[in-house]
């Protein structure tokens, strides 16, 4: 046997091996297999996609406009107070982006002041007496990136603590973030978990302005624009109507009650060090039991001693869980939200309050749930598609092209084996569009040797010998079959860059089939044919 | 030796003008159908329009229109209800830009639980899409079919001389074209994964041209004295088979695709099938004709 033969057959059968180690992970065989051989050898398999596994494909945008707005009020409210502190009268509102201070008694001091104290801020051009203020650049575009990295942090620690395997979550562009959840079994719920800001704030009601008497009790469900819309011409300065959801624990009704809310918000979740559930045993209703850090106990201590015998509402995204009268003052820093939770929401509400507020909303912008079932569906199909494809082709191949169809059938089966293992070995996921382009693989993987067969079919009229016509039916169509691959491996490659999720997986096998093509088709049917003629001259080929 | 097509002697570059008037009126409709898809009168999917779709797998069978009335009755406005009645499933779609994601899918969910009792269900799977990734999708395919034509022509003129770069996308335009306007004519969803199976389309259907080509090209080194038109027609008739042969393993594929390989790439399937049929056509009747179209006239003749 001639050495070159010898060395491709060897480089064959080690691609076979290690194609055969890769994907033993995704057989069950693979749980037989000896301890050592599985703390050295891979263990991944294939990467199915969310499509073949089920699970949730989410994206979010996050608002971070709302950074940024919220950020200019709170500079605002500062602002105010450090000009009040100096003694000077003016009038400071903050509008969208801006703060505008009219009025002002010294408006050279506020100048000076807002540019010693707040470095954040420039001030802009001037329309008569009023100062107006805004953020710097790129004190906007630090807030507006820190923002979309705090929502990834934050996501991320909810989503561990909501218990998913192998979460993925990364940006996309500047201000979109993108979950994967395998296997996740209630998408609702863990969408929610991810979608709310989940901003704890403590805010007292207002009960001594006459609007607090004038206001509804409750509303119903729906309605609660309206009653705003109504109230707002009247509503006192630094107030703001919120609502509780409040359940009838005989009725099961559900209503909004109605609440006056002094704006300012006196402590906030950021100062919360655990939270956890807890059951109220008279009721038999979970609870959340919440304890702040050192600040925030001190805060909570103030507050709860200046506000004895007021309401205190506990307000989380602008929804108020519960508004009980403070006692006495409380020390130690914990409190309870309650508020007819189920377990469930109890639970949630522990995680997205420890995982801490989102800084800016977010908003999903595209969802795609698939379910257990569909996935499993969609692997059988695949599995029967591919097998009836290299069942039908192989056996045209056979009885068209005799014994040498038998060993383009050979280099097939090696072509779909290698692809495999090239998927495994490189974890490329494999999605359902993905097994679509291994099964046109099939297709594709004998169109080499058919144009390899054709020319020596040629060669053999003219009159050459078996081996003459393989070699020169080799050399022949070997440009032939690398530009004709060349184009198809150019389509994969673009919607490699161009596609997303599945139509990824597609391009990625498309891409591999088509190499490995070249490979199984140049070197693998090759050998078998040189080995055929290396023991003597053969007189027939049958092709 | 079992041969499919034994030395023919077909003179495919007579008809070309037959083949014209074919390619013309489905490259047409294809063209057409871009239209369509710019404008917004098409039958995109919601991967490009935005909206809401939701796979449910019934338990009994069910009817489209008993579907129809229960979506409609939870106020869903014109749903597109598909149905796969071998496995019980039922595709539903609602087109729409709502800037709320969510909503639709729950509201489908609900309005069936109420509408269809008695008969089961399980959600397969649920997408919705907001306006602002529907039209950045659609705006990465239009650079995806961009760039790929233009590779693909790059590829081959530099391989080949510059007028057969022009045949080859030519032909490659038209199989893309004919089977979109296929799809359009049978009102078929225009989507991301038809697109796919449009470029796939694209690359593979070159593979036959540029195998006729490279006979072409050698036939042209050989017989220096016969005419452009001879030649081609000899090439053709030399590599029909295999041809035919080559596309024929990919169809078979593309039909067991078809039948076995499940609801979700059933559109994908039968775009492939299309595309091969349409594409071995071209790479015979289509791509040599241009190059024969393009050539210079010499003065005698």
């Amino acid at each position: 046997m001639k050495k070159s033969i010898i060395w491709r057959l060897g480089l064959i059968a080690a691609s076979i091996i290690v194609a055969l180690v890769y994907l033993l992970p995704a057989t069950s065989t693979y749980n037989s297999m000896p301890q050592w051989w599985k703390n050295v050898m891979p263990s991944r398999g294939i990467v199915l996609g969310l499509d073949l596994q089920g699970g949730l494909h989410l994206v979010f945008e996050v608002e971070w406009d709302k950074a940024v707005e919220v950020t200019i009020e709170r500079l605002g409210r500062n602002v105010r107070d450090s000009i009040k502190k100096k003694n000077i009268t003016a009038d400071v509102k903050v509008s969208g982006t801006e703060i505008r201070v009219s009025g002002a008694s010294d408006a050279k001091a506020v100048e000076g002041l807002v540019k010693d104290q707040f470095p954040s801020l420039e001030s802009s051009f001037t329309t008569g007496s009023d100062l107006i203020f805004s953020l710097r650049a790129d004190e906007t575009k630090a807030i507006k990136a820190n923002s979309v990295d705090q929502a990834i942090e934050t996501i991320r620690n909810r989503i561990d603590q909501f218990g998913v395997s192998e979460p993925t979550i990364h940006r996309q562009g500047a201000n979109e973030i993108v979950i994967q959840l395998p296997g996740v079994k209630d998408p609702k719920r863990a969408i929610e978990l991810i979608n709310r800001v989940a901003l704890l704030e403590f805010k007292m009601l207002d009960e001594t302005s006459p609007l607090a008497a004038e206001l509804p009790a409750s509303v119903q469900p729906g309605d609660e624009e309206a009653l705003i819309k109504n109230f707002s011409p009247k509503l006192p300065e630094g107030t703001e109507i919120l609502f509780g959801r409040q359940v009838d624990r005989q009725t099961q009704q559900v209503t909004k009650r109605v609440y006056l809310v002094k704006k300012e918000s006196l402590l906030t979740g950021d100062l919360l060090t655990d939270a956890r559930v807890s059951i109220d045993t008279r009721f038999n209703e979970p609870y959340v039991s919440i304890e702040f850090n050192d600040e925030g106990s001190r805060l909570f201590e103030d507050v709860t001693g200046a506000n004895v015998k007021k309401r205190m509402a506990i307000v989380l995204d602008k929804n108020i869980h519960s508004a009980p009268e403070i006692r006495e003052k409380i020390a130690g820093g914990k409190a309870q939200i309650s508020g007819g939770f189920t377990m469930e929401e109890a639970k949630d509400l522990a995680i997205v309050l420890k995982a801490g507020a989102l800084q800016a909303p977010v908003k999903m912008i595209q969802n795609v749930t698939v379910g257990p079932t569909l996935g499993r569906d969609s692997i059988e199909a695949g599995k029967l598609a591919g097998i009836a494809a290299m069942v039908l082709v192989s056996l045209f191949m056979a009885f068209y092209y005799k014994l040498s169809g038998v060993i383009a059938d050979f280099a097939l089966v090696l072509n779909i084996l290698l692809l495999l293992g090239a998927l495994a070995w490189l974890g490329a996921t494999l999605t359902m569009p993905g097994i679509a382009g291994v099964i046109l693989a099939i297709g594709m993987a004998v169109d080499s040797n058919v144009l390899m067969f054709e020319r020596m079919r040629e060669e053999l009229l003219v009159g050459k010998t078996p081996r003459a016509a393989v070699d020169s039916g080799y050399d022949k169509a070997f440009l032939t079959i690398v530009d004709s691959h060349v184009t198809t491996l150019i389509t994969a490659a673009v919607l490699f860059q161009y596609g997303t999720g599945p139509i990824k997986g597609f391009a990625v096998t498309l891409f591999l089939g088509v190499s490995i093509n070249l490979f199984t088709a140049l070197v693998g049917t090759k050998v078998v044919f040189d080995l055929l003629n290396s023991r003597k001259e053969v007189r027939a080929l049958s092709i | 030796m079992i041969t499919l097509i034994k030395n023919t002697r077909i003179d495919f570059l007579g008809k070309r003008y037959f083949a014209f008037a074919v390619s013309g009126v489905l490259t047409l409709i294809g063209l057409l159908a871009v239209i369509h898809v710019f404008t917004g009168k098409a039958n995109l999917g919601i991967d490009f329009a935005g909206g809401t779709a939701v796979q449910l797998k019934f338990e009994r069978t069910v009817t489209v229109h008993d579907v129809r009335v229960a979506v409609e009755a939870g106020g869903i406005r014109e749903p597109d209800i598909q149905d796969f009645p071998s496995v019980n499933k039922v595709l539903i779609r609602v087109k729409g830009k709502e800037e709320k994601l969510g909503d639709t899918s729950s509201r489908i969910v609900a309005a069936l639980g109420k509408g269809i009792p008695g008969n089961k269900f399980v959600v397969d799977s649920t997408t919705e899409i907001g306006p602002k990734v529907g039209s950045r999708l659609r705006n990465d395919a239009f650079w995806a079919v961009l760039l790929a034509t233009l590779f693909i022509l790059v590829y081959i003129a530099w391989r080949f001389q510059f007028r057969f770069g022009v045949g080859a996308t030519v032909a490659t335009f038209h199989d893309v074209m004919a089977v979109l306007g296929i799809f359009y004519l049978l009102d078929k969803e225009i989507n991301l994964i038809l697109l796919s199976a449009l470029l796939t389309i694209a690359g593979y259907s070159l593979t036959d041209t540029i195998v006729v080509f490279d006979r072409i090209r050698e036939e042209m080194k050989r017989q220096k004295k016969s005419s452009l038109i001879e030649i081609m027609n000899l090439s053709i008739n030399e590599v029909l088979s295999r041809t035919i042969i080559t596309s024929w393993t990919v169809l078979l594929s593309s039909i067991c695709l078809f039948f076995f390989g499940g609801e979700v790439l059933h559109d994908f399937s039968l775009a492939m099938i299309l595309g091969v049929i349409v594409g071995t056509f071209s790479s015979i009747f289509v791509a040599s004709p241009i190059v024969l179209a393009l050539e210079k006239k010499p003065a005698a003749a």
